[in-house]
């Protein structure tokens, strides 16, 4: 196991083909200084012990592996959810959040800045900032300010600074230029803290790391209660830093079958979903290369999910080399399954989903349909508050 | 086959290059814009692809390439542009652009579409130096390409030395850590770090980008390197006087 996890990334950032770094030199520097010091400080005895200390007694680690009854006696199969909703603040997204807090911390940093498309980065970055007492400068289209009203009040209760971005569609991809400059003003005192297993390196091996935690955790859990290995691991995938987390520790269990599962939106119209590596190809966004939705110019393709967190036009690195090497199997759900599955779990099991971590439960209960004998681990990645207005408005209550 | 850049970089003197964003103030002036420039001493072109995502652009030259795209530039259009232009002009010609589109357009493909039309030099900022020595400097050179890579005052040694070792051309050399943009003049701390890399003695001679707006600052920059980029300062000048004056806004250089 450990093998893989040395041999990707390379050391200039590279799994395989992809990700790397393909930024400015100005840029470069600093993500050279970032990647230096997280290879000596993430290793250090006291840096790891913290962290422990962190995910224990304040995000309430490690998240319960449950076992939904009365959905498995629905559809079939033994379907089991690794409950990262319980995790503080309600998603995976912590997990990240406070290693690069952390990491910010030991270098003396004293602002972290980040983009944020719907707000759920933003918030936990936010989150971890207060913890830390560091300053936290979000940045975030003024279209989606907005839209997200919720979550731009929770940054500032938590004593972020949102900064809009007002030029150009004023949504993630100005969000992403906006805190770049603002990081690159003054990289001394900031350091860029990215939202998911995406971006130049060392982003996507730094993420992937912090996020391992929740497949070490799954693995041990999942033994304890069945004696066995899963035979299927399912999680969704938008830049892929739950699915990374979870799947990392089934990697070399050839008879573990692992499921990214990508927003199939309204239709398999180009604009109209956001399934990336279903429908992409390999390029480069946001300084780093992976599978992309673009147009024939090579420019980012608009894409749409009812799930903000998965609508990014790019994908992990990671995940595009686990694509190529048949690692693991991409597939997509599209929104009116995702709704289904969203109030299925709510009512079956009284636990709602992020409508993000709703596209896996849909898939989760394909898999057992289609395999009634066998065990289904789905990594709830987020809890659905924040989605239920958004849903009820549009789709109404079920009968 | 000796290239234009070469050449240009042996004579005498310090040079002028000018950057504009191709398709910008609109969609034809590409062609009008270059022969303006040669025609008024300028000595070295740059063409500037536009790119939606561009991470290291100020907001002037952001405008620049949100308005040539929103005006239909493409590469195709572009090479398209350009198909005619060494009937009319000689100087150096150098495309600097994001590396996605290159890709998108297949690399070797892109190279040698720039050889058939003369363009003589690649300026790609998000390629990192070691990526085009592995994967890309054979095609480069296979089309007679000179490809130009920028350090920045945070640039360490090691990798200055390495970027001269691959570069055949010269070395951009920008002078503020920062994204571009005008600005009114250059304080020690810039002076200072063009001294150092002066006093290198890189075989690859250095031209000096980001923050050259005027005579001063032009005269400030090419102190001890051979030359200077102005990029933002001119996007301006389009955008208030079009292709008119031109002339103009290059007395005010030099």
């Amino acid at each position: 196991m450990s093998s893989y996890f040395k041999k990707y990334p390379n050391d200039q950032g590279f799994f395989e083909d992809y990700g790397g770094a393909f930024i400015p030199p100005a840029l470069e520097v600093e993500m050279k200084k970032i990647t230096d010091a997280y290879q000596t400080i993430s290793k250090s005895h006291n840096f790891i012990e913290e962290l422990r200390s962190i995910r224990k007694h304040y995000q309430g680690r490690p998240t319960p592996v449950y076992y939904c009854s009365r959905l498995s006696k629905k559809y079939g199969g033994r379907i089991y959810l690794k409950r990262e909703d319980l995790n503080h603040s309600g998603a995976h997204k912590l997990n990240h959040c406070m290693g690069e807090a952390l990491l910010a911390k030991h270098l003396g940093k004293k602002k972290l800045i980040a983009e944020t498309g719907a707000g759920q980065h933003g918030v936990a970055l936010a989150t971890a900032a207060a913890y830390f007492g560091l300053e936290c400068e979000i940045h975030m289209g003024e279209v989606d300010i907005k839209k997200q009203h919720p979550n731009v009040v929770r940054m500032k209760i938590l004593g972020a600074e949102v900064v809009p971005a007002t030029h150009g569609l004023k949504t993630l991809k100005e969000a992403v230029d906006s805190a770049f400059e603002a990081y690159l003003k003054d990289p001394e005192n900031t350091i860029y803290c990215i939202g998911s297993v995406v971006g130049p390196h060392p982003f996507p091996m730094m993420v992937r790391d912090f996020q391992r935690v929740v497949g070490i955790e799954a693995r041990e859990q999942f033994m304890d209660m069945t004696g066995e290995l899963p035979d299927h691991v399912v999680a969704c995938v938008g830049g892929g830093s739950n699915a990374i987390g979870i799947f990392s520790a089934f990697l070399e269990d050839d008879d573990c079958k692992l499921h990214g599962v990508e927003p199939g939106g309204r239709s398999l119209e180009m604009g109209e979903h956001a399934a990336t590596m279903t429908f992409g190809t390999p390029n480069i966004i946001h300084g780093f290369k992976c599978y992309t939705l673009q147009d024939e110019n090579g420019d980012p393709a608009p894409v749409y999910s009812v799930a903000s967190g998965l609508d990014y036009p790019g994908v992990g690195p990671e995940h595009s080399m686990l694509k190529d090497m048949g690692a693991v199997n991409y597939d997509i759900i599209n929104d009116k399954e995702t709704i289904d599955a969203f109030y299925e779990l709510s009512r079956l099991e009284g636990i709602i989903p992020a409508l993000e971590s709703s596209h896996a439960v849909a898939y989760g209960i394909k898999l057992a349909q289609e395999h009634p004998q066998k065990s289904i681990l789905i990594n709830l990645s987020g809890r659905g508050d924040k989605d239920i207005d958004y849903v009820v408005d549009t789709y109404g209550l079920p009968e | 086959m000796g290239n234009r850049i070469n050449k240009k970089l042996n004579e005498d003197g310090k040079l002028l290059s000018i950057y504009f964003t191709a398709g910008y103030p609109k969609l034809g002036d590409t062609v009008e814009i270059i022969q303006q420039l040669e025609k008024n001493g300028v000595d070295i072109i740059e063409i500037g692809l536009p790119f939606s995502d561009p991470l290291a652009d100020g907001p002037t030259i952001q405008q620049s390439s949100t308005a040539a795209l929103k005006n239909g530039m493409t590469t195709e259009i572009l090479f398209d542009q350009l198909k005619d232009i060494r009937k009319s002009v000689s100087i150096p010609l150098i495309i600097m652009g994001y590396f996605n589109p290159m890709l998108q357009y297949g690399v070797d493909a892109f190279c040698k579409k720039c050889q058939e039309i003369g363009v003589d030099g690649l300026i790609i900022p998000d390629l990192p130096v070691d990526v085009y020595h592995e994967e890309y400097q054979e095609t480069f050179e296979k089309y007679g390409l000179i490809n130009v890579f920028l350090i920045t005052p945070q640039t360490s040694e090691k990798r200055i030395r390495f970027i001269d070792s691959v570069s055949n051309g010269f070395i951009y050399m920008v002078s503020s850590a920062s994204v571009t943009g005008a600005q009114s003049g250059f304080g020690d701390e810039q002076q200072a770090y063009f001294q150092r890399i002066a006093d290198m003695k890189l075989k690859n001679p250095q031209i000096v980008g980001f923050g050259i707006s005027n005579s001063e600052t032009f005269e400030q920059a090419t102190k001890s390197a051979k030359g200077a980029i102005i990029g933002s300062a001119f996007i301006k000048h389009l955008n208030g006087h079009g292709v008119d004056g031109i002339d103009k806004f290059i007395e005010t250089i030099r």
